[in-house]
C-alpha cells in the first residue's frame, strides 16, 4: 500500500486522536448543560483551568493524580492480562488501612524504614485481596466481577472495623484513625513546600507512581513474565497448549494487578490523607482507576497521562461552585468522555472489516503470483 | 442415475453476472449461476474463491454490487434472509446456525414460532415438526438439545429448518466437512429424496469425490471468477481439480518405503474421562515408532480428541501409561510433555495453536519464550525473536513476507497452519501429533503440509496423525489403527486398507 | 417465644425492604445479559431512577406517576447504553462505565441547580408509595402481630414479586423470549432466521433500563423519602452479582436477591441485639453470598454471546 493515507483514514485509525476528540466531546456536552442552566460556558471553564495552571493548583492536580495513576495502572494491568479488575476498589481500601496500621503502630521506626513497610503492608494487603477472588475463580470457578463485588464491600467494613479498634481508633471525637506517624509521611519538607508556594499537601509519591509506570511498562512489554500474563490473558486454550501453567497465571496478574491498587492506597494516605474515616460510602478510587485506564487505553504511559487529567478534572471541578457551577458537571464531562471512547471502537471495526477485505486481496494475488510462476516454468 | 429428477425446462435459480466488492476488494467478479428443479448442483473452488460469498447474496445476507438474480423467473431484490425465505430459499450454513442449549424443536421453529394467545405453542411446533420429519425421512428427536446431539443429528436439524419454512431450493454450505462417511452416505441419499421430491439443492465444496456422487452439474469458481459450468458425468475428477486450482494437481504423496526404529510413544490402558465426566477412553493400547505414521481412524467422538489431549497434557487421565522414549508423561503438565519429546499441530488452530492477537514471531517462540537465545535472564531478546521469526517466515513459505511483527490472526489459514507447523517442527521433538492438520485449508497448502509430515517420518520422527479425513488418513499412514468406543479394534497396513472396511469398523462393526 | 416469633417478623420485613430494589434491578439486568449485552450500568440506571422518582412523585402528588417516571428515566439511560453497544458496537464494559459515571453526574447536578441542595426535598406520607396491609391484621394477637410487621411493606415490594413471575412467564414461554434467549446465544443464527437482532437487543437493554429505575424509584419513594447521592450506593453490582448466582436466569436471581436480602435483614436484628461489632455484622451478606456460590451453586453457565457486539455484514 503506497497510496497516501487521507485525514479521515488519518482520524479514524489514531487511537490517540479519538481520546481527544472523545475528550472535546465531553466537554462540549458540559458546555451544553452549563448554557441550558444558563450558566457562562465562559466563566466556569475559565476557572476550571485557571485553577489547574497556577504552581499552587497545579502542584494539587499532581498529589490528586498519585493515587489515580497508580490505581489506573492496577487496572490497566488487568486489562492487558485478560481480568477485569473491578476488585481495585476493595484492594486500594485494604492496602490504605494496611499501610496506616503499619504507620501508626510503627511510630517508633525511622522513616526509611517505615515507608518501605508501609508501602510493603499495602501492597501484601491489596496482593492477597487480588488473590483470594483469583483463588475463587481458578478453584472454583466462581466468577471474578461476582466475587470482587462482594470483596468490595468487605473491604469496606473491614477497614471500617479496624479504623474502630481502640489501638488504631483516634483519641479524639473525630470517626477517624490516628494519624499517621510523621515518619511515615511522603510530604515534603514545610520550607520547601513554602519557598516554592506549592500545595501544603505536596508529597513525592508521584515519584513512586512515576516509577510504578515505567515498571509496569517493563514487565508488560520486555519479560518473559509479560509475555506468559499477556498469553494467558488473549487466549489461555494456546498458552497452556504452550507449556504456560495458566492459573498461576491468573494468581500472578490479579496479585500484581491487587498490589498496585493497594499501593496506591498507601500513597493517597501517606501523601495526603494521613488518617482514614470510618465512611459510610465507598470512596470510589478503584472505579476512577478504570476510568483512568480507559482513557490512557492501558497503555502505562498513557495512564500516566491520564491520571493527572484526571486529577486536574477533580481538582478544577472542586473549584467550580466558586462561580455557581454545579461541581457534578465534572462527572458529566468524564462520563461523556468515555462513553464516547466506548463508541470509538467503530472505527476499530471498520478497520477490521477492511483489513479482512485486505487479506482476501492479499491471498489472491499471491495465488496469482503463484500461477504465473508455474505458467513459466 | 444422475440428472434423472432434473426438469431442464424449469430455471428455479438464475444468478446472472454477479459483483461483489468490498472496498477495492471484488470478491465475486461476474459469476453465472443457473439451477433447475429438481437439480443437484454443486459449486467448486478453493478456499476465498468467492463461493461463500456468492451464496451469501442468495441468501439475502449480503447485497450484490451488480448483477440480477432471478427466482422461478422472476427477478428479485433480496435485502435481508426473510426475502430470500419467503422465495423459498433455505441455507445449511457450514458452521450450524444452531442455539446449543435449545431443543430440536425451538431451534427448528425459532423466528416462526406457533402461538397460542400470549404464549408459545410448543405443542402444535413439536406436532409440526415430527410431521414434517417423518414426511422427508429425517428422523430426530424432537426434545433433545442441539448439545446433546451427533454432528450429523445436527446437520439434520439444519435441513429440517430449511424445510420447516417451506424451502425448495436448499444451499448446502461445505456439508460434508464434519460428518463421517456413514453419514456422507445418508446425506447424499438425503439429497436424492428431497430432487425426487421436486426440491433443488446447491451444494458448496471443495471435495471432488462427493461432486462425482451426488452432483448433476458443477460451477466452478477461482479467484471470484466465473470458469465455467460442467455435467459431471462428462468430468473426471482430476478435470475439476485442474479447473477448481487452474493447473494440474497431484493427489499421491511420495513416501519412500522404510523399517521402523524403536518405540518413541507407547500408550498403555489408557482410561480418561470426558468433559461430563463419562468414560470415554477405555483402556487403550498404542505404539508410535521411530520412523513411521501412525493414522488413527475414527468417527468424532470415540475418544481420539481426548486421547491426544492427555498424551499431551491437556487432560487428566484416570489410569494408564503414557510413556514417551520410556518417560511417563501420564497426568504430567504440558510442558513436561515437551520437554520429553511431544510437539503437535492442534485441531484446532485459533483456539490451542495460536494466539492470534500475538505477531508472528511471537507465536513462533510459544514454548520457547523462557530460553536462550529468546530470552536471558526473564527478560525477552528481541534481536534473537526477530531473526527467527525471518527465518522461519522464509524457510516455511509463510505469506506474505516481512509479517514478523503482523498479528496471527490478520493472515489466511493455510499462513496460520505454516507458523504452527515452522514451531513445531523446528522444536525437533522425536514425536510429533497432528491432528486433522489439513481441515480447512485449500488444495495447495493441503500438499504442503501433507509433505512437511512425510519428511518428518522420513527423518525418523514417530508421527501420530489423527483425523476425520479417510482420504487424507489412507495416503498418509503406514499404519491406521481404526478407534471405536475408547479403544483401538483394528490395526492394519496403510496399503491394505480400503474405505468400506474402514468405514465399517470405525462404525463398530467387524471386517468381515 | 414471642421475642422469637416477633423478632422472625422484623427480620422477614427487613429481607422484603432489602430484596426489593435489588430484585428490580436484577431482573433488568436479566433481560440485558440474557439478550447478550453486558449492562453494568445498572447502578447508574438505577441512580436515575431513584432521582426522577422522587422529583415527580413530589411534583405530581401522585406516587405512581413517579415510580413510572423512575422507570422511564432508568429506560433513557438504557437507550443511551443500547445506542453505544448495540447500533454502534461499543464495547459493553466501557460504555457501561461511562453511563455510571453519566447518571448520577446528571442527576445530582439537576438536583444542585432544582433545589441548591444535593438533596432532594422529602415525600410526604400520602406521595410515597402505599402500604397495602397496613391495619389489616389485629396487632393484639402473636400471631397478629407476625403478620403486620412481615406485611408492613409498601406496595412495589408485592409487584415485585408479580414481575418476577411475569418476566419468568416472556422468558420462557413467549416467543419473545425463546428469541430473545437465541440472541444471547447464537445472534447469528437468529440473523439467518429473519430475527432482528439489533432490535431484539435494543429492546432488551431498555427494559433493562426500565427495571433498574423502578429499582431506583422504590429505594426514594417507599424505603426512604428522599434522593441523596448516597442513596444509590453499590445496589446496581449487588443485583448483577445475583443475576451471576442465579445463573441468569430470573428465578435463580430472586433467590440471589433474597439470600443477600435476608442477610441484610438478619444484621438489622443482630446489629441492635447481638453486642457483635456492627461493621463486622455488616459483612455477613456479602462474605455469605461467596460461600453460598462456593457450596452449592458453582459455575454460572454466562450466555454464549454476552458482551460480544453483534455486526452486521453489509
Amino acid at each position: 500500500m503506497t497510496k497516501k493515507k487521507g485525514f479521515l483514514e488519518f482520524v479514524s485509525e489514531n487511537r490517540f486522536i479519538h481520546i481527544l476528540l472523545s475528550i472535546l466531546l465531553g466537554f462540549l456536552v458540559g458546555a451544553i448543560f452549563l448554557a441550558v442552566m444558563g450558566l457562562s460556558v465562559g466563566e466556569a471553564y475559565g476557572r476550571l483551568i485557571s485553577s489547574v495552571t497556577s504552581l499552587k493548583g497545579f502542584s494539587y492536580v499532581v498529589v490528586y493524580a498519585i493515587p489515580y495513576i497508580v490505581v489506573g495502572l492496577s487496572v490497566a494491568f488487568s486489562f492487558k492480562t485478560g481480568v477485569f479488575n473491578i476488585g481495585a476498589e476493595g484492594q486500594f481500601v485494604v492496602g490504605s488501612m494496611a499501610a496506616a496500621v503499619v504507620g501508626i503502630l510503627g511510630a517508633a521506626l525511622p522513616k526509611p524504614l517505615l515507608i518501605p513497610l508501609c508501602f510493603l503492608a499495602s501492597m501484601a494487603a491489596g496482593a492477597i485481596w487480588g488473590i483470594i477472588v483469583g483463588f475463587l475463580k481458578t478453584k472454583w470457578g466462581i466468577n471474578e466481577v461476582l466475587s470482587m463485588i462482594m470483596f468490595n464491600w468487605v473491604a469496606f467494613y473491614l477497614s471500617n472495623f479496624i479504623a474502630g479498634i481502640p489501638a488504631i481508633h483516634s483519641d479524639g471525637t473525630a470517626e477517624a484513625t490516628k494519624n499517621i506517624s510523621a515518619n511515615a509521611s511522603t510530604l515534603l519538607s514545610k520550607d520547601f513546600i513554602n519557598s516554592l508556594g506549592l500545595c501544603p499537601t505536596a508529597n513525592w509519591g508521584i515519584l513512586v507512581a512515576i516509577a510504578a509506570t515505567v515498571l509496569v511498562w517493563f514487565v508488560i512489554e520486555k519479560t518473559t513474565l509479560g509475555y506468559e500474563l499477556k498469553a494467558v490473558g488473549a487466549n489461555k486454550f494456546a498458552a497452556e497448549y504452550g507449556g504456560i501453567n495458566v492459573n498461576r497465571s491468573i494468581l500472578t496478574a490479579l496479585a500484581i494487578s491487587g498490589a498496585l491498587a493497594g499501593l496506591g492506597g498507601a500513597l493517597q494516605l501517606m501523601g495526603m490523607g494521613s488518617r482514614i474515616s470510618i465512611f459510610s460510602s465507598q470512596e470510589g478510587f478503584g472505579f476512577a482507576g478504570i476510568v483512568v485506564a480507559l482513557i490512557g487505553c492501558s497503555n502505562p504511559f498513557g495512564v500516566l497521562i491520564a491520571g493527572v487529567f484526571y486529577g486536574a478534572l477533580m481538582y478544577g471541578g472542586s473549584k467550580l461552585n466558586l462561580v455557581g457551577a454545579p461541581t457534578q458537571l465534572i462527572n458529566v464531562i468524564v462520563g461523556t468522555v468515555v462513553f464516547f471512547i466506548a463508541i470509538s471502537v467503530i472505527f476499530e471495526n471498520l478497520k477490521r472489516i477492511r483489513s479482512r477485505a485486505n487479506r482476501n486481496a492479499e491471498a489472491r494475488a499471491i495465488k496469482k503470483a503463484d500461477e504465473q510462476k508455474e505458467e513459466k516454468k | 442415475m444422475a440428472k434423472q429428477y432434473v426438469d431442464m425446462n424449469t430455471p428455479v435459480i438464475e444468478m446472472r453476472n454477479i459483483v461483489k466488492k468490498f472496498g477495492d476488494f471484488t470478491a465475486n467478479d461476474g459469476i453465472n449461476l443457473t439451477v433447475h428443479k429438481g437439480e443437484i448442483h454443486a459449486i467448486l473452488g478453493e478456499n476465498g474463491a468467492g463461493k461463500s460469498t456468492l451464496m451469501n447474496q442468495l441468501y439475502g445476507l449480503l447485497k450484490p454490487t451488480s448483477g440480477d438474480i432471478l427466482v422461478n423467473g422472476k427477478k428479485i431484490e433480496m435485502n435481508n434472509p426473510r426475502d430470500a425465505i419467503a422465495a423459498g430459499i433455505g441455507m445449511v450454513h457450514q458452521h450450524f446456525m444452531l442455539v446449543q442449549p435449545f431443543t430440536v424443536t425451538e431451534n427448528i421453529v425459532l423466528g416462526t414460532e406457533p402461538t397460542k394467545g400470549l404464549s408459545l405453542d410448543m405443542v402444535t411446533a413439536r406436532k409440526n415438526v415430527v410431521e414434517i420429519s417423518e414426511r422427508y425421512g429425517l428422523s430426530i428427536d424432537p426434545d433433545a438439545r442441539i448439545e446433546d446431539i451427533s454432528v450429523g443429528m445436527q446437520q439434520r436439524v439444519e435441513i429440517l429448518k430449511a424445510l420447516y419454512r417451506g424451502a425448495d431450493i436448499l444451499i448446502l454450505d461445505e456439508p460434508t466437512s464434519s460428518l463421517t462417511p456413514q453419514e456422507i452416505v445418508e446425506l447424499i441419499d438425503i439429497m436424492h429424496n428431497l430432487v425426487k421430491d421436486g426440491k433443488s439443492i446447491i451444494i458448496i465444496t471443495h471435495k471432488l469425490k462427493e461432486i462425482k456422487e451426488s452432483a448433476d452439474f458443477c460451477t466452478i469458481i477461482r479467484l471470484g471468477k466465473y470458469i465455467g459450468t460442467v455435467d459431471v458425468e462428462t468430468v473426471t475428477e482430476n478435470d475439476l481439480a485442474s479447473m477448481m486450482v487452474g493447473r494440474n494437481v497431484t493427489f499421491k504423496v511420495d513416501k519412500p518405503a522404510q523399517e521402523p526404529g524403536e518405540v518413541v510413544l507407547d500408550v498403555q490402558d489408557l482410561h480418561c474421562l470426558d468433559y461430563r465426566g463419562v468414560e470415554i477412553v477405555r483402556g487403550l493400547d498404542l505404539q508410535v515408532r521411530r520412523g513411521e505414521i501412525i493414522g488413527i481412524a475414527g468417527i468424532d467422538g470415540n475418544g481420539q480428541t481426548e486421547l491426544v489431549e492427555v498424551i499431551t497434557g491437556l487432560r487428566k487421565g484416570t489410569s494408564g501409561k503414557v510413556l514417551v522414549n520410556g518417560v511417563d508423561v501420564f497426568n504430567k503438565s504440558p510442558n513436561f510433555g515437551f520437554r520429553h519429546g511431544v510437539s503437535s499441530i492442534p485441531a484446532d488452530r485459533q483456539k490451542h495453536g495460536l494466539v492470534l492477537d500475538f505477531s508472528i514471531e511471537d507465536n513462533l517462540i510459544l514454548q520457547n519464550y523462557g530460553k536462550e537465545p529468546f530470552s536471558d535472564k526473564n527478560i525477552l531478546q528481541r534481536d534473537p525473536i526477530f531473526k527467527h521469526a525471518s527465518q522461519s517466515i522464509e524457510k516455511y513459505d509463510i505469506r506474505p513476507g516481512n509479517s514478523e511483527k503482523r498479528p496471527a490472526g490478520t493472515l489466511s489459514g493455510g499462513n496460520q497452519q505454516k507458523v504452527i507447523i515452522a514451531r513445531e517442527v523446528q522444536n525437533d521433538k522425536d514425536l510429533l501429533i497432528a491432528v486433522n492438520p489439513t481441515r480447512g485449508l485449500d488444495v495447495g497448502a493441503i500438499e504442503y503440509v501433507h509433505k512437511y509430515i512425510v519428511d518428518q517420518r522420513n527423518k525418523g520422527k514417530a508421527v501420530l496423525l489423527v483425523s476425520f479425513e479417510l482420504d487424507e488418513i489412507m495416503s498418509l499412514s503406514d499404519i491406521i489403527d481404526v478407534i471405536f468406543d475408547g479403544k483401538i479394534v483394528a490395526s492394519i497396513p496403510g496399503k491394505d486398507a480400503n474405505e468400506n472396511d474402514l468405514g465399517l469398523m470405525m462404525a463398530g462393526g467387524k471386517k468381515e | 417465644m414471642t421475642n422469637f416469633v416477633n423478632n422472625l417478623g422484623i427480620i422477614l420485613y427487613a429481607t422484603l425492604i432489602y430484596t426489593t430494589p435489588l430484585l428490580y434491578a436484577a431482573l433488568g439486568s436479566c433481560f440485558s445479559e440474557v439478550s447478550g449485552v453486558v449492562n453494568i450500568g445498572i447502578e447508574g440506571m438505577m441512580t436515575a431512577g431513584a432521582f426522577t422518582g422522587t422529583v415527580v412523585a413530589y411534583f405530581t402528588g401522585n406516587p405512581w406517576i413517579g415510580f413510572i417516571c423512575g422507570g422511564l428515566a432508568g429506560a433513557f439511560f438504557g437507550m443511551l447504553h443500547a445506542i453505544a453497544t448495540v447500533n454502534l458496537g461499543a464495547d459493553q464494559t466501557i460504555a457501561g462505565t461511562a453511563i455510571n459515571m453519566l447518571g448520577p453526574g446528571i442527576v445530582i447536578m439537576i438536583a444542585k441547580v432544582m433545589f441548591n441542595s444535593t438533596d432532594t426535598i422529602p415525600l410526604e406520607a400520602s406521595m410515597k408509595i402505599p402500604r397495602l396491609f397496613r391495619g389489616v391484621f389485629d396487632t393484639t394477637t402473636v400471631f397478629g402481630r407476625f403478620m403486620d410487621n412481615v406485611f408492613a411493606n409498601y406496595a412495589s415490594t408485592y409487584l415485585v414479586f408479580i414481575a418476577v413471575a411475569i418476566v419468568w412467564f416472556v422468558f420462557y414461554k413467549t416467543r419473545f423470549g425463546l428469541r430473545l434467549r437465541a440472541c444471547g446465544e447464537h445472534p447469528q443464527a437468529c440473523e439467518t432466521l429473519g430475527i432482528d437482532v439489533i432490535k431484539m437487543r435494543f429492546a432488551c437493554v431498555c427494559i433493562s433500563g426500565f427495571l433498574a429505575g423502578l429499582g431506583g424509584a422504590c429505594v426514594t419513594m417507599a424505603i426512604s423519602t428522599q434522593f441523596r447521592p448516597i442513596s444509590i450506593v453499590g445496589q446496581g453490582f449487588i443485583a448483577i452479582a445475583a443475576v451471576i448466582f442465579g445463573k441468569f436466569r430470573p428465578h435463580g436471581a430472586l433467590l440471589g436477591c433474597l439470600l443477600f436480602g435476608f442477610c441484610s435483614g438478619l444484621k438489622v436484628v443482630l446489629g441492635g441485639s447481638s453486642g457483635i461489632n456492627m461493621q463486622l455484622i455488616s459483612m455477613i451478606p456479602y462474605v455469605v453470598t461467596v460461600i453460598v456460590l462456593i457450596l452449592f451453586v458453582g459455575k454460572s453457565r454466562v450466555p454464549s454471546a454476552n458482551g460480544k457486539p453483534f455486526v452486521k455484514a453489509k
